[in-house]
């Protein structure tokens, strides 16, 4: 019999979603979550300098590599569970290292732009209810977050809304894509010109003449028109994603877009918010900014928390060789980093904590193995609007979970260093 | 580690108790107030309080320590985090200007000698990450209010008048969000925010619905009061930090007419600070603090709390979503909202009071009128946090509630606005120390229903702060210098029974409480879940299933079964 789950795999923590245990099958599932509630490779053990040994000895390692080191860098998160989170966030401030999360290498813009003007934003819930206008800026849902657009905002029924024909749909995006396919109006920009198209539409909406034919590739009369529509939506949204936080301006990109969300909400009601990537990429900046202050990028050196992305982010912490040794989890660096950071991270000694194996594992000097939240285990993940949701565990395994290796490792450290 | 203890020779303030002023001796056994024959003298510790004040651990009612609003407004306010309290040590790292990390704000409460702290405002359907919070503060016992004055269900059941529906809804939504009481803000106007609007006053119609604010609060106060909770609605009004809004918390105040209740009021209105402005605009605002206060006085059914403005800085977060715009566009500061399911919304906007902004200075005046002019038995000690400052700043509150002559002094470093638009420079009045341990241990746990908080009896918890004077040989009008000094670093905190704090510094770390409130007993929640099943259905976007919190999930928790 299939039973209601919640899909760990991308930040729309689909909780309508079904798995059958006795015939291993999930249901309801889009691809890419499908494929990781289906029989995977898995780490089959934990291994120190790759040989088998138990999660006692392992653990042992790992936690005499974090004592040993003057400044080790604790990195991933973003698919891992609150409660795993925690203890990690308090272990980084124990082992004076670098705390940094996966969003400092793609929405981390997003954060800065926030600290320069704030989030107008709302719950994927109110979005369905209400939203007539949904613009998927430099974002492509139909491929990175494949139910989100019918759960939540292309075709969602709600309260004011009876589905997809009482919504305009828009796709501002340097290519067409699936989701551009899918949209009543498709923009289409040049390279890194987000800003001065938003900058253009701020003017428009104002009121003001832009005194040029075309913007980024846009013509006037297109963007005359998408402002006309901005302005006339009872309730629109600003979907971005990485195509707007990782082109030229960045986070100034989103700052742009903010101040726009500020300038309409004088004509109407508008809201923005991130298509975040990971199922608890939220939670892994939440997690630390309630324990010690800050989303990411978190220095402990000093035995209290600094902030500062452009020398705390786990790439420049690497490429300056800033760390002596590091613990990866639930991440793959190796095969995402520049090269770089790779470089170093191959000389220092790597603890790595995962369900599955990747290029990581093949530079771990420690691996332990761990059980797949949404799964095996339990615990606190906040979808992609902040929404907490408790991951359900449904089948029994003797992989520990992230939260139970994390607890004993702080243990370990605290008699290591004699506390 | 539970020690039995025998405080020695304090000078012993217990206002629920009678107990003004007395040397006597308290004895504590297994996290509770007990009889001395209870105690085994040769096992017990000995704290001698010869010459000091002795009261219970304070009591926070309202303060906005966890969940979505405060963590939002760290993650837009990396300033606030460079003053660096702690270096990690046997204690966690402790950080935060105003704004506060989890652990940071444990031991700043624990300093000053309070045990206890509210979250005033848990937006439902993030009930969860509001208990990680609260579970990630150490030192104090706590809970969280829910939010209901814009939740469908509600302007449902009060279109529909079915009361019972009402009650029904509240029990099952307090059990499912792990809540302590009916929160009510903006009653109305943050649905109307949905589509750009407010409710400014009681008769505003809430679009789609047909239901007035008067409706909504009218109802709650009903149904609550049927269900016999705890703690009564907790309201924050409509019209919040608007010029001229006195009239509508008055008016508001007055909805509490015809109910009563023997142990408690049956309205809380909250932070009034922000609702006790006169004038027609910012160019000729007034106080309208006296007014309210003559009303409160009158009324043996309403409390309230200050919600004191303090100069410097501040961060201003409420579930009033179309207030944080308003003042977003006043400032021109950073702004962040967020629109929640079908439940209500929120903003956050940074502030700073600054003593020369005549506004500024005349809302810190209204707080401090607020606390003189209405009885000490009505109006608890509170700055919002950090709405209208830090928590920490209460010990200022205190001296100055007590002190003419230093509010004279901080009178002179003010924008002389104050002089004619306030009423402050004349008021002559001074509450006594046992007035202001009222309004901040005895009241505010009576105001919240907490039977074992905020007294020293026997059957109380062995929350216990010790200051450093004598209350008999203090000259609470002329030593205001040793009053702000000694409230901000308690020579001991006892938290049920454990030492904490010792002459202001850390000593132990201890795990509170979180309580929550069970009425389901009280009602058949068959009779709403037709309603539920179809508004999960249709409006939210999570499943039925998945809403709410199990008390598994929460560290240490405590159900309060309605009687
Ligand atoms: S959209 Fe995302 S959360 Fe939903 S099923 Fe697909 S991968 Fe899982
Ligand atoms: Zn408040």
């Amino acid at each position: 019999m299939a039973q209601k789950v919640i899909c760990t795999f991308c930040g729309s923590v689909c909780d309508d979603v079904e798995f059958d245990v006795e015939e291993f099958k999930a249901k309801k599932f889009c691809k890419l979550g499908r494929s990781k509630f289906s029989k995977k490779e898995r780490i089959k053990a934990p291994m120190v300098d790759g040989k088998e040994v138990s999660y006692e000895e392992a653990t042992q390692k790992a936690a005499e590599i974090l004592v040993n080191a003057k400044k080790p860098l604790l990195y991933g998160w973003a698919s891992t569970v609150n409660e795993a989170i925690r203890l990690g966030v308090i272990l980084t401030e124990k082992v004076r290292g670098v705390y940094d999360q996966c969003a400092s290498v793609c929405h981390a813009p997003g954060t800065l732009a926030v600290i320069e003007e704030g989030l107008p934003g709302a719950s994927l819930g109110a979005i369905k209810n209400r939203a007539d206008l949904v613009i998927f800026w430099g974002s492509n849902p139909m491929e990175a977050h494949p139910r989100h657009p019918l759960r939540y905002s292309m075709s969602a029924k709600g309260l004011l809304i009876s589905g997809r024909k009482d919504r305009k749909v828009v796709v501002v995006d340097v290519r067409k894509t699936k989701t551009a396919k899918k949209a009543d109006v498709f923009v289409q920009i040049k390279p890194g010109y987000d800003y001065p198209i938003i900058s253009a539409l701020r003017a428009l909406i104002k009121g003001e003449d832009i005194e040029v034919d075309e913007v980024g590739g846009v013509s006037k009369e297109q963007l005359k028109e998408l402002a006309e529509m901005m302005k006339s939506a009872k309730y629109g949204v600003i979907f971005y994603g990485l195509g707007v936080t990782q082109s030229r301006g960045r986070d100034r990109n989103i700052e742009n877009a903010v101040k726009l969300i500020q300038l309409l909400n004088r004509y109407t009601r508008f809201v923005i918010w991130p298509m975040r990537g990971h199922y608890n990429v939220v939670g892994s900046g939440e997690v630390p900014a309630w324990e010690v202050g800050y989303q990411y990028a978190i220095d402990f050196s000093r035995g209290y928390p600094r902030f500062s992305p452009a020398e705390f982010s786990a790439n420049e912490v690497l490429q300056r060789k800033d760390c002596d040794a590091a613990l990866v989890i639930a991440a793959d660096p190796v095969a995402h980093f520049p090269k770089a950071s790779v470089k170093h991270l191959k000389k220092i000694p790597v603890i790595q904590i995962d369900p599955f194996p990747n290029m990581t594992t093949l530079v771990a000097d420690v691996v332990i193995p761990s059980a797949v939240y949404g799964l095996e285990a339990e615990g606190t993940a906040y979808r992609m609007d902040g929404i907490p949701l408790r991951v359900k565990k449904v089948i029994d395994t003797e992989y520990w979970s992230d939260e139970k290796i994390l607890e004993e490792l702080l243990k370990k450290v605290v008699e290591l260093r004699g506390e | 580690m539970h020690h039995m203890l025998h405080i020695k020779n304090g000078i012993v303030i217990d206002t629920k108790n009678g107990i003004k002023a007395e040397k006597m001796d308290i004895f504590v056994k297994e996290g509770k107030i007990v009889e001395e024959s209870e105690i085994d003298k040769s096992q017990c510790k000995v704290i001698d309080a010869s010459n000091k004040l002795v009261v219970a651990g304070g009591v926070d009612m309202h303060a906005h320590i966890a969940g979505s609003k405060i963590n939002t407004g760290r993650t837009m306010r990396p300033e606030e985090m460079r003053m660096v309290r702690q270096i990690a040590n046997k204690f966690r790292a402790s950080v935060g200007r105003v704004l506060l990390t989890s652990p940071a704000i444990g031991y700043e409460y624990a300093k000053m000698g309070y045990t206890t702290s509210f979250e005033a405002a848990q937006p439902p359907i993030g009930a969860l990450h509001t208990h990680e919070e609260l579970d990630a503060i150490p030192m104090v016992d706590k809970a969280a209010l829910p939010v209901f004055g814009n939740w469908h269900f509600v302007f449902k059941y009060v279109a529909e008048n079915d009361i019972e529906k009402l009650k029904t809804f509240i029990a099952w939504a307090i059990e499912r969000t792990k809540g302590f009481g009916v929160k009510v803000v903006n009653p109305g106007g943050v649905e109307a925010w949905m589509y750009g609007g407010n409710c400014r006053s009681l008769d505003d119609e809430v679009p789609n619905f047909g239901v007035t604010p008067r409706e909504i609060i009218t109802s709650l106060i009903k149904a609550t009061e049927e269900l016999n909770l705890c703690h009564s609605v907790h309201l924050h009004c409509n019209n919040l930090g608007n010029p001229g809004n006195f009239e509508t918390t008055i008016e508001t105040m007055k909805l509490a007419n015809g109910f009563s209740n023997d142990k408690r009021q049956v309205l809380h209105v909250t932070h009034v600070q922000f609702n006790a402005y006169a004038g027609s605009s910012w160019r000729d605002v007034g106080s309208g603090a006296a007014e309210i206060a003559k009303v409160v006085n009158g009324m043996d059914n309403v409390t309230i709390d200050m919600g004191a403005a303090i100069f410097g800085h501040a961060t201003a977060m409420t579930g009033d979503a179309p207030f944080q715009f308003t003042l977003h566009k006043l400032l021109g500061a950073r702004w962040s909202n967020k629109d929640s399911e079908v439940e209500g919304g929120a903003g956050i906007v940074p502030i700073m009071y600054l003593p020369k902004n005549p506004v500024h200075a005349l809302q810190w005046a209204i707080g401090l009128e607020l606390g003189l002019l209405v009885e000490s038995d009505k109006v608890v000690l509170t700055t919002d946090f950090p709405n209208g400052g830090p928590f920490t700043e209460y010990p200022y509150v205190m001296a100055m509630l007590m002190s003419k002559k230093m509010r004279e002094k901080e009178l002179e470093r003010v924008s002389p606005y104050v002089q004619k638009a306030a009423n402050l420079p004349s008021i002559d009045a001074e509450k006594t120390l046992d007035e202001v341990m009222h309004m901040t241990r005895a009241l505010s746990a009576r105001v919240l229903g907490l039977e074992n908080k905020g007294h020293l009896g026997v059957g109380a918890d062995a929350d216990i702060s010790i200051y450093d004077f004598n209350p008999n040989e203090i000259d609470t009008s002329n030593d205001y210098e040793i009053i702000n000094k000694a409230f901000r670093n308690a020579l001991y905190t006892i938290k049920g029974g454990v030492i904490i704090v010792k002459e202001g510094q850390l000593v132990d770390e201890v795990w509170g409480t979180t309580y929550w409130v069970d009425a389901t007993n009280k009602v058949d929640t068959e009779a709403i879940e037709e309603d539920l099943d179809k508004y999960f259905e249709l409006y939210y976007s999570v499943e039925k299933e998945h809403y709410g919190v199990e008390e598994a999930w929460i560290k240490n928790p405590t159900r309060l079964v309605m009687g």
